[in-house]
């Protein structure tokens, strides 16, 4: 019988790793690798350079269009014809590119949505919020893409065991609190490399309360602590998601860190009577709540979208606020649903045709402005209230342009108003 | 053996502004080298040439997994890395793509803008115009992987040697 482990310890000992103590290094075998189209690229050239010519088991590999598309110029699309091109001679049958019959849309979240992150599974992806997958009690880590070309021969990755670290939620957040606001608090305590090499594990009331959408937001911003992974329990609300979205759900089981599992660290957050909270660019870690910053900063984009906020929870709460009435002249408010089901979804409630009375561009699913790709990049000395998860400077633009990272109910009071304000003041 | 001039950067210098988004439909090293540091300070940026070793404050490669940021490195003449720490993934991208990127708090905090540095990463020491540093001992699978020259060779090598 072993000492009882962290839902990571857990993860890395069911897939081949013998010694789970920190910093021992070993070889994991992967459930799932992810390729989208700007880590593809490299990645598939480093996969033939590996001598490599089949996929260790397609039905594993996931390839997902959604950084620069639709395509946003010749190169762009030339990434995408060999991504699809890969995935067909490979006998890939998970590649998603939006518009077509396989509709898709951001990555993390596709992957969610389409069942290909189970409990208790390691998900490996080329792209650093891969960590999202643990929404679902899944260990998701993001890698460069050799590091995917290997997975892909081999079905392996090389990793360092981390240290695995608790964080637990103290309290209950106020109303117009969410998921985005429980990792905002993280980081403004971490700080931007706090959790640098390690394993989060978010445990507490705050955290079970969350549903799905509120969980993926979570996980989504661990990287931004520096860490490995971050990690929620599979419980009821996890299985009752992921019931329709499996081929056998009668297979699914909870996920969750054994009783008196030793964590390396345990950092408590109060967040009892949470507000919403900002990050001040250039630093996901630099949070400060709403109040502090508001007024006196003027908004020219709210952009609400992207793998960490671009879910039906994330449009209902932007809607919500945005209750028929018009953004503010001069604001421009970019609505990116994460995937085309949520986009579908959204059409069916009025959301869609609430935000686009209210003056908003709705744009395809992609990852689009978010890195500064297209479809809203900023220009210099411009201002945007964005639900994404990095503010570094340029990330949507110029250089000189700043991004201000909240929830969705903080940006519809951006968009509203033309300024960062409290949305307790402007929802009615 | 690497000789180099240093040239100095400050902490938590992302990804993002080591290569921005806009290029990641680059995938040539030459061409991503022609932006590196673009988002960073483009004084800095210009400045940058073959054989020059970064030196950087705390989570150097902060963000984005883009190996983009590497291959601009490699693809400007980049010799080295050395860092207070690294981000997790840059790091891991550095070691696979065999750019030497040494953790190593003390002499980046010591190593100044334009100073000539020595490393000899198999005595493990690195030196300054004014002081010298023991490189810390590597973990055995690192050294495997330096050895073949980073994670391709050390996979074509595996896929040779296994039934696959």
């Amino acid at each position: 019988m072993s000492a009882p482990r962290t839902m990571t310890a857990k993860v890395l000992a069911a897939h081949g790793i013998e010694d789970v103590t920190p910093g021992a290094y070993g070889l994991a075998r992967v459930d799932r690798v992810m390729i989208n189209d700007v880590s593809g690229g490299v990645a598939m050239r480093e996969f033939a350079r590996m001598g490599a010519e089949r996929v260790f088991d397609p039905s594993a590999i996931a390839c997902i269009a959604d950084h620069f598309w639709p395509a946003k110029d010749v190169r762009s699309a030339e990434h995408v014809a060999r991504l699809r091109t890969f995935a067909r001679e490979q006998s890939i049958e998970d590649y998603f590119e939006t518009g077509s019959t396989r509709a898709g849309g951001i990555e993390h979240t596709v992957l969610a949505e389409e069942g290909l992150v189970l409990p208790g599974a390691l998900v490996v992806g080329g792209d650093s919020h891969t960590c999202t997958a643990g929404a679902l009690g899944a260990l998701g880590i993001g890698f460069g893409s050799t590091d995917l070309a290997a997975a892909m021969a081999l079905g392996e990755v090389w990793l360092r065991v981390p240290e695995t670290i608790a964080v637990r939620f103290a309290g209950t957040p106020s109303a117009y609190a969410t998921g985005k606001d429980l990792i905002l608090a993280t980081l403004g305590q971490l700080g931007v490399d706090g959790a640098a090499y390690a394993a989060l594990e978010f445990l507490g009331p705050a955290v079970d309360a969350l549903d799905v959408d509120g969980r993926l937001a979570l996980c989504n911003m661990a990287v931004e602590a520096g860490a490995k992974s971050g990690m929620v329990a599979a419980d009821e609300t996890t299985l009752h998601w992921l019931r329709p979205r499996v081929a056998d759900p009668a297979a699914l089981a909870g996920f969750a860190p054994d009783p008196g599992a030793a964590y390396e660290r345990e950092v408590v957050i109060d967040v009892d009577g949470l507000a919403p909270l900002v990050a001040v660019p250039p630093s996901p870690g630099d949070v400060h709540p709403i109040g502090a910053v508001a007024g006196g900063v003027k908004v020219d984009q709210v952009y609400v979208g992207n793998c960490a906020n671009g879910t039906l929870s994330d449009l209902r709460q932007l809607a919500q606020v945005i209750g028929g009435r018009r953004v503010a002249p001069g604001v421009r408010l970019i609505v990116v649903p994460a995937t085309q089901a949520i986009e579908r979804q959204a059409l069916e409630e009025g959301i869609i045709a609430t935000l686009v009375d209210a003056g908003a561009m709705i744009s395809p699913p992609t990852c689009g402005a978010c890195f500064g790709g297209h479809m809203g990049v900023l220009a210099a000395g411009e201002t945007a209230v964005a639900t994404t998860n990095r503010n570094f400077r340029g990330r949507m633009g110029h250089r000189d342009s700043r991004v201000y990272l909240a929830n969705a109910y903080v940006a519809g009071a951006a968009a509203l108003t033309g300024e960062l304000v409290d949305p307790a003041e402007v929802l009615r | 053996m690497i000789t180099g001039r240093v040239v100095r950067l400050g902490d938590d210098v992302d990804t993002d502004v080591i290569l921005p988004g806009a290029y990641l439909n680059v995938t040539d090293p030459q061409e991503l080298g022609r932006h590196l540091l673009e988002g960073y300070d483009p004084e800095v940026a210009a400045r940058v040439s073959a054989g020059d070793v970064l030196v950087a404050g705390r989570n150097m490669g902060a963000g984005s997994s883009r190996e983009h940021a590497v291959l601009a490195m490699q693809g400007r003449g980049v010799q080295a890395v050395i860092a207070e720490s690294f981000a997790r993934i840059f790091l891991r991208n550095c070691l696979n793509l065999g750019l030497p990127a040494i953790e190593h708090p003390d002499a980046a905090r010591a190593l100044a803008d334009g100073e000539q540095i020595h490393i000899d990463l198999a005595a493990g020491t690195l030196a300054g115009e004014h002081d010298h540093w023991a490189l810390p001992a590597q973990p055995p699978f690192l050294t495997e992987l330096l050895a073949d020259g980073g994670l391709v060779p050390w996979v074509r090598r595996r896929l040779q040697t296994s039934d696959r």
